[in-house]
């Protein structure tokens, strides 16, 4: 049985939204994707979501009663995380359609969860001594081993950037718009050296959600748009704090959640024509393209900068902008699914043509989690 | 607000203490399972190479290498009078990596080569003593 994605969408804005809570956003996202599947709250009985506000709270507050919950929490990457999960537990039979809500107010951070760590934790013992502030400062740790490893120039890591800049150029509802260049990149300033500010992702609102269900059941209901087949889905996990990451220049999760996802959906690298990789810092793709087994090892850098992921390359890539041009709320899996999604549908604001087969990595913490979607508009 | 002008003090759990309690007698503990022989970082009570709850802690020679870091130009608490800080990860010679600041020297790409040699320091904080890293120089 093959999963359906049959409707997603995100809130009717993204980006700076001091009236919305992060609660808010959570149910305008969840309504958005009912609408765009045509169904109503009825339609559902299975709901996922991260901890906070949770799923009890997202089910009680649309109405609806839940045969099934999800609540896994394993940072960004969750959502692909709960799209897997409700894959199966459709196949179970433990629930017909599952809604999958995401809100979060990044930004303004109205009625947003605290973010403290007791300094009994793991991170207020090993890591908040050391004055790290959040992901600028610990996720973008292992950038220069990679660097050191493989050759990788700070013009590469910044053409990145550049070439998501492409991409969010054509979109309107993209953050940061304008055209850069390498040199534009290295002249932003320094957040974490070797990182700039043009490097680093966009900390913004926004939500939205999506609506699965089994194939049966989208072709009984009939849907409004094209459907999207989950073909394949894997997900792991690596190390709760990123020092006790096994090398710092490849992802295990990356390369064992790609693996699984590929593996189900029996499709070849050759297969996909659109890819979407969590860019919350410019470093992510290019460990995500080598750990997905898109290039070889140290030859990423060089594959971006010289336009292969960019508009016309032959591997289009992070076609929204990313996390680091278009949003990033904290958790940007939802997007980076969203826009797959839309690419897939042919609604995307920077449609590549053609495009049958499109593949996820989603990235949960500093390289903590991760999973990987394989999707496509139609069944092999 | 001098509250928020001091550095994060970690605060140690049973499982941590050992840890905790060499620092601040001027050395660096860690795990060593029993029985497969090998160590482990962060402190935690079964080894997660083979499953053996046999561990022990013994003390590391306090020799490093630099493995990775970066550069923060945002201060945390506390950190704001020592100008840009290097957060690194260093490569204990026993083979286990932990975070951790590096020190007395002028933080700069230039000055900090990966796989350069260094050793612990210990840096009091509070009620607690915090592990950091200097250059070790050539002649260690």
């Amino acid at each position: 049985m093959t999963a359906v994605i049959i409707g997603a969408a995100e809130t009717d804005e993204v980006g700076r939204l001091p009236e919305h809570s992060a609660f808010r956003l959570h149910l305008e996202g969840a309504r958005n994707a009912l609408a765009d599947a045509g169904l109503t709250k009825d339609d559902v009985d299975g709901v996922a979501t991260v901890g906070t506000p949770g799923p009890v709270q997202v089910a009680h507050a649309l109405g609806v009663t839940p045969a099934w919950l999800d609540g896994t929490s394993v940072g960004g990457t969750s959502f692909l995380f709960h799209v897997r999960h409700a894959m199966a537990a459709i196949e179970a039979g433990l629930c017909h359609t599952v809604l999958v809500t995401h809100g979060e107010s990044g930004r303004s951070r109205v009625g947003a969860p605290p973010r403290a760590f007791g300094p009994d934790s793991l991170l207020g013992q090993f890591e908040l001594p050391y004055g790290t502030m959040g992901p600028a400062t610990t996720f973008t740790v292992t950038a220069l081993r990679y660097m050191k490893e493989t050759g990788l120039t700070h013009e590469q890591l910044a053409s990145v950037a550049v070439a998501q800049r492409r991409w969010s150029s054509r979109n309107p509802r993209a953050a940061m718009r304008d055209l850069v260049t390498v040199d534009d990149v290295l002249a932003s300033r320094l957040v974490a050296y070797p990182f700039h500010l043009l490097e680093c992702c966009l900390v913004t609102d926004g939500g939205g959600a999506l609506v699965v269900t089994s194939r049966e059941r989208a072709e009984a209901l009939g849907t409004r748009k094209p459907p999207v087949y989950v073909l394949g889905a894997g997900e792991s996990a690596e190390s709760p704090i990123i020092s006790q990451m096994e090398d710092f220049t490849t992802s295990r999760s990356f390369r064992l959640s790609s693996q699984a996802a590929f593996a189900e959906a029996k499709i070849t690298h050759g297969d996909v024509d659109h890819l979407m990789i969590y860019d919350a810092f410019a470093h992510v793709p290019i460990y995500g393209l080598e750990d997905m087994g898109f290039v070889g090892r140290g030859e990423a850098g060089a594959f971006i900068a010289e336009g292969h992921t960019s508009p016309g390359g032959r591997l289009p890539m992070n076609t929204n902008g990313g996390g680091l041009s278009y949003t990033h709320t904290g958790m940007y899996g939802m997007f980076a699914m969203q826009e797959s999604i839309r690419q897939l549908r042919g609604e995307a604001a920077a449609q590549v043509p053609g495009v049958e087969v499109g593949v996820v990595l989603g990235n949960g913490g500093m390289f903590m989690s991760a999973a990987t979607l394989a999707l496509a508009n139609r069944l092999p | 607000m001098s509250a928020d002008q001091s550095k994060a003090i970690p605060r140690p759990t049973p499982e941590t203490r050992p840890f905790w309690d060499g620092a601040a007698a001027g050395e660096l503990r860690i795990q060593r399972c029993v029985a497969c022989a090998r160590h482990y970082f962060y402190p935690r009570p079964v080894c997660p190479h083979c499953g053996s709850s046999d561990v022990e802690w013994v003390t590391a020679s306090g020799r490093a290498t630099l493995y990775s870091y970066v550069i923060s130009h945002r201060p945390a608490p506390g950190f704001a009078g020592d100008g840009p800080y290097a957060i690194a990860v260093v490569e204990l010679e026993e083979g286990v990596r932990m975070m951790t600041n590096i020190v007395h020297t002028e933080i700069t790409p230039e000055n900090l080569a990966l796989d350069m040699p260094l050793r612990v320091v210990f840096e009091p904080r509070g009620d607690v003593h915090v592990p950091l890293f200097e250059p070790a120089g050539e002649a260690s």
